[in-house]
């Protein structure tokens, strides 16, 4: 066949026809539904641009000129306007609902998802599980199992996209967003920014590496830095002096945070709120905003003191803290420490604010 | 040929005039209908106005909703004698306006350029309050991104002694209100210089009588800007000015 | 092929003595023109210069997206290359297209008065165009801007170092341009018409650009006073967005959007009357259904108000907002199906010609169809999740503004062609004009469909091999396409001197502006037309054109 086209054409069509594919795979539990919506939007579409392509071909060779030399003045028809105003309008509605469905399943993660959390910088992606292994433009993780990412950005606004998956996020910065997804087929997917983000956004791409189960323990055996987030999160807190107001001394100057993940709160200002990762995270940056009642409002803020990986260690700390023993033994060790200052129980109205505090 | 040049190459001078003002515009039928265009426009140009402070004042809602405390300290630094002041010349200023129009409705020249003198006059006085407040806020500190600080919101503050000083975190807050109070104030300063500089042309065109000879509309029009100009103002100074002030 | 195309004989024919064209010479007559047929000129040729630069910078993009590696241009050209597109594209030619050129020049006619209701602000419209024009042409050559169209902070404020405070500024002034063309539509709509045009007997044409004005009006002050935040939080550094500060990047998203959705009904509802009148005159019928498409015109734009945030569904607006906006962006898609009805209706029992117009009007009930219907996809929630911010945006985008409002354009610029200069276009090349530009378009963007729902994103100067083929299609089309869109260029210019004189109605169309001589007179009208008749009366037309006798010049 080569000697009969140019060998150039040949690579072409070969080429072609090995990566004819108009779908990305459905490797998540999510994509067949979106597919099955996309193949529902594509009939109505057929249809309707059908029905359209065809009154105006039929109406234009049956009335053209030499067939039809006189036109017929018609005003219009009510029930016509009715017929086409009503029947778009409940397949526009079906499509409403079922994309609602699909949108709040994919952005309503599951209780048992495992967290990963994803930082977006320009240009590339930061993924730190909580095990402690730390990925750059690259996501390991198991199939079968519901895996919830927490995103938020460095600087402008980044997309997190695993077209394979069907799922997208945009991450921003100054609040994180979640979307979750459960991988269904071991394989290599492609994962994309796609939200224009400066100079290297099309670099800005990596690989999903969706494992078997006993694949993923051998390779999060394997790539762990030795320290999980939550061991950071403790280093963190400690050098951050926090330990000195959130420790369970019997004249604490915050509330306890043993267990504080997933309960309601009161504020300050009346409201009752339940305790999340954006909650989290933006007390340490707004304490203002968040005020506890029963407390004085003394915290400090560490807006420029801790980077977003920082404050990831110190959720994920607080996420799976539950019991104040570490904490109070740090105390007791600390009291005889110049650097951490005001700590003494009793307390004072200074906050204390460690300087030279490590961001990891 | 146009039926009125028409008439006009045939018609006696008396008639002539009669016929075809000489302020009437060629593509309009008679003088009520450019009068009625006129002022259709304009009121559709204020509603472009709307929409464009709408922005702003959307984003102070939420703003205020999210930092209130923020949003008083901010308030209580400026300088309530200035924001009363200048509504009360602002609203002096729409009612010479407003007599303004009379004048030139009942082709009184010399009570119209006096009126028109007047309301430049407080609209300048206007300007001048505003540009002496910037100025001070200038030197408090208080202009966001060029020289800001936030000492003064965390110390108390010795004119509202009740008000207990802010956590650093809220009190970088008030950068976001003192970037809505100089977009805002600095929009409609705009307006005004805008406005000011407009009537000052009108005035001129008045002292030669372009508008004592039933050619009032632009002198109506011009109100109406200027009295729009004006309930923006009103808007602002309760926002901005007296928040939590009833202490 | 038969034709409705009636010219007076050419042998003794010849243009109008005098007409707006002639009535003053000099630049000066030009440049400071109150004539709403002038102006409409000097904004035709501006748009034009503008679209071809536009069009240049697609050239580019088509370039590089040949081969899957950044090897024709580096990344941060080709970040610039595809922000000129959009930027020159969406506020230079698209708002601007039809109401500023075709629009201008009949409004007045079509409502039956001498001129629009405030032609000096008219012609400020035009300074301010080319003003814009020239600080945008200014961002280009000194260094470009690479922000996207869509400015979107911070990465717009603080993460550049390009010349965004400029385009910004040109594009704040472009705006006032926009709002002042809308605000003398409307004033003109409402108190200008002649004695017995009702709003029920006015064309189509007219309540799409009232409709079209209205958006302009209420929706362009907000992006003015958005691009005015991000000038002064990159300049001074106000924190409106800046979440370090307590501001919200989200609040841009929101503040932006909510002109920037409504700006895209503005682009097509203009196209949409022009289809109205052109799929009239060439099935010799009036307009099936005239109410529902006046009251659709008028509820698109209503609704156009009320679905911003379904640009914004990934980024982290509550779920039941996003409810609220997946609906209503259902219903706003309503109105328009309605008019693809109706107008496929005006067929039947028609008496249907082919002229040049009527291709392109067909080109557009077919892309614009398939457009509408993508835009049905993205509105709905879950599917827009894998779909947004990749190339099937770009391809839906693509069909409704280029497959719709730049074909309906072109038909608009055809259909009144002779009426603007007094000559006709060369029937022959610009069907073959029409054609190549069908072809061109659908093997450019219907490729992008696919590739969107392969995953490619949007704005990537590279892209995974796999993509290749594809965008190799999507860059052949591109070519064609290219040459579609520069014939008309040449035989229209061609035409100036050699098209055949056209006679005040070649169409023998109803419309006041065809009863008028081509081209019209600076004034329109000899006297004040009464108005007796419907909309598309063609009965009123037979019996009139049988008691006239026509005569040119």
């Amino acid at each position: 066949m080569q000697h009969f086209i140019s060998p150039v054409l040949w690579q072409f069509l070969v080429k072609w026809l090995t990566h004819f594919a108009i779908f990305p795979p459905e490797a998540s539990t999510i994509a067949p539904y979106a597919d099955a919506l996309y193949f529902f939007l594509i009939v109505i579409s057929v249809i309707g641009l059908g029905a359209v392509a065809f009154l105006v071909a039929f109406f234009s060779i049956r009335y053209r000129q030499s067939r039809n030399p006189v036109a017929t003045q018609i005003e219009g028809s009510t029930l016509l306007e009715a017929t086409w105003t009503i029947i778009p309008l409940i397949l526009f509605m079906i499509t409403f609902v079922w994309g609602a469905l699909l949108y709040f399943r994919i952005y309503s993660p599951p209780p048992n998802a495992m967290n990963i959390y994803v930082v977006g910088k320009q240009w590339m992606w930061k993924i730190e599980h909580p095990g402690g292994q730390h990925e750059i433009n690259a996501l390991h993780i198991p199939i079968d199992q519901p895996i919830q990412l927490t995103l938020i950005s460095q600087d402008v606004f980044h997309s997190f996209s695993v077209p394979a998956f069907r799922v997208k996020r945009e991450v921003i910065p100054g609040r994180y967003n979640t979307v979750w997804f459960e991988a269904t087929r071991p394989g290599v997917y492609h994962l994309f920014c796609t939200q224009y983000c400066g100079t290297l956004h099309s670099q800005m791409i990596g690989w999903v590496y969706a494992m078997k189960p006993e694949d993923y323990q051998a390779w999060a055996a394997g790539s762990t830095s030795g320290h999980s987030l939550a061991q950071n999160g403790e280093r963190l807190f400690a050098s951050l002096g926090c330990n000195s107001c959130h420790n369970s001394t019997p004249n604490a100057h915050g509330p306890n945070l043993a267990n504080v993940y997933g309960s309601h709160v009161q504020l300050a200002n009346g409201q009752v709120t339940t305790v999340d990762d954006a909650f989290l995270r933006d007390t340490i940056l707004n304490p203002t905003l968040h005020e506890v009642a029963g407390y004085a409002p003394i915290m400090p803020t560490y807006q420029g003191q801790v980077s977003e990986d920082g404050l990831i260690d110190l959720v994920e700390y607080i996420k799976r803290l539950d019991s104040n023993y570490r904490i109070d033994q740090t105390i007791d060790n600390s009291a005889g420490q110049p650097v951490q200052t005001g700590a003494t129980p009793g307390g004072t109205s200074a906050p204390p604010l460690a300087p030279g505090a490590v961001k990891p | 040929m146009d039926s009125h040049a028409i008439a006009a190459q045939t018609a006696e001078p008396a008639q002539l005039e009669h016929e075809h003002p000489a302020f009437l515009r060629h593509h309009f039928e008679n003088v009520a209908q450019q009068r009625e265009a006129a002022t259709f426009g304009m009121w559709l140009f204020l509603l472009t106005e709307i929409m464009f402070f709408g922005g702003l004042f959307c984003a102070y809602l939420i703003f205020r909703n999210w930092y209130y405390p923020a949003f008083v300290a901010g308030s209580h630094t400026l300088h309530i004698w200035a924001g009363t002041l200048n509504t009360t010349l602002l609203i002096i200023s729409s009612f010479t306006m407003a007599m303004a129009v009379h004048a030139a409705e009942v082709r009184h020249r010399t009570p119209l350029l006096r009126w028109m003198i007047i309301t430049i006059v407080l609209g300048c006085g206007f300007l001048c309050v505003k540009a002496y407040e910037w100025h001070d806020e200038w030197v408090n500190h208080h202009v966001p991104g060029l020289n800001f600080s936030i000492r003064e919101f965390t110390h108390t503050n010795p004119a509202y002694p009740a008000d207990k000083p802010l956590a650093p975190d809220m009190a970088e807050k008030t950068q976001i209100y003192y970037s809505l109070y100089f977009v805002m104030t600095g929009m409609h300063a705009l307006h005004m210089i805008i406005g000011v500089g407009l009537l000052t042309i009108l005035l001129i065109r008045a002292r030669a009588g372009a508008f004592t000879n039933g050619h009032i509309a632009p002198v109506e029009n011009f109100g109406l800007y200027w009295h729009f100009v004006d309930i923006v103002w009103i808007f602002l100074f309760p926002l901005l000015y007296l928040i939590s002030r009833h202490q | 092929m038969s034709t409705i195309v009636s010219l007076p004989d050419q042998s003794t024919a010849r243009l109008p003595k005098v007409s707006y064209l002639n009535k003053e010479y000099g630049l000066k007559s030009w440049l400071l023109t109150g004539d709403h047929k002038r102006i409409a000129v000097l904004y035709m040729i501006s748009i034009t210069f503008f679209f071809f630069i536009g069009g240049a910078m697609a050239a580019l993009i088509r370039l590089q997206l040949l081969t899957p590696y950044s090897d024709l241009l580096a990344e941060d050209t080709y970040n610039k290359v595809f922000t000129a597109h959009g930027l020159i594209m969406v506020f230079f030619f698209l708002v601007p297209s039809v109401p500023a050129t075709i629009g201008n020049f009949l409004i007045p006619i079509m409502v039956g008065a001498k001129d629009l209701a405030f032609p000096k602000i008219n012609l400020l419209s035009w300074y301010l165009y080319v003003a814009a024009g020239i600080m945008m042409l200014c961002v280009l050559t000194f260094g470009g801007v690479d922000t996207g169209w869509t400015f979107t902070t911070p990465l717009s404020t603080h993460y550049l170092n390009t010349n965004v405070v400029t385009a910004g500024l040109a594009v704040f002034v472009a705006g006032f341009s926009s709002i002042f063309t809308g605000l003398n539509f409307i004033v003109t709509i409402h108190r200008m018409r002649a004695p017995g045009m009702t709003w029920f007997r006015l064309p189509l044409f007219v309540w799409s650009h009232y409709a079209a004005s209205i958006l302009m009006v209420l929706g362009t002050p907000v992006l003015a006073i958005t691009l005015v935040l991000v000038v002064l939080e990159r300049t001074i550094g106000i924190g409106v967005f800046d979440p370090t500060k307590g501001g919200d990047p989200l609040l841009f998203q929101h503040l932006f959007w909510f002109y920037s959705h409504p700006a895209v009904y503005i682009m097509i509802l203009p196209g949409m009357g022009v289809i109205s009148e052109v799929i009239s005159t060439f099935s010799r019928k009036r307009v099936f259904g005239y109410t529902a498409v006046a009251f659709s015109s008028v509820a698109i734009a209503v609704f156009g108000f009320f679905v911003w945030a379904h640009h914004m569904f990934i980024m982290g607006i509550s779920n039941y907002s996003a409810l609220v906006f997946s609906l209503l962006t259902m219903l706003v898609a309503v109105p328009s199906a309605i008019k693809i009805f109706n107008w496929a209706a005006t067929l039947y029992k028609g008496s249907i010609t082919f002229e040049t117009p009527m291709l392109y009007a067909f080109g557009f009930l077919g892309l614009f169809t398939i457009g509408g219907l993508t835009g049905v996809f993205l509105g709905s929630l879950g599917m827009d999740i894998h779909l947004t911010e990749t190339y099937f945006i770009v391809a839906h985008f693509h069909f409704v503004m280029v497959g719709g409002m730049l074909m309906a354009y072109l038909a608009g610029v055809h259909f009144w062609w002779p009426k603007i200069t007094g000559r006709m276009y060369p029937e022959g090349v610009s069907r073959l004009a029409a054609v190549t530009t069908f072809i061109g378009f659908v093997l450019t963007f219907f490729p992008q469909f696919v590739l969107g729902y392969l995953g490619m994103p949007r704005r990537y100067a590279a892209y995974p091999p796999e993509f290749q083929v594809l965008n190799v299609f999507s860059s052949a089309g591109a070519t064609v396409l290219g040459i579609g869109y520069l014939l008309p260029l040449l035989y229209l210019t061609w035409s100036l001197k050699y098209g055949k004189i056209a006679g005040p109605n070649p169409w023998q169309a109803t419309g006041l502006e065809w009863q008028i001589q081509s081209p019209p007179l600076t004034e329109n009208f000899e006297k004040t037309p009464i108005v007796t008749h419907e909309a598309y009366d063609y009965e009123w037309l037979a019996n009139k054109t049988k008691n006239e006798v026509t005569t040119v010049g």
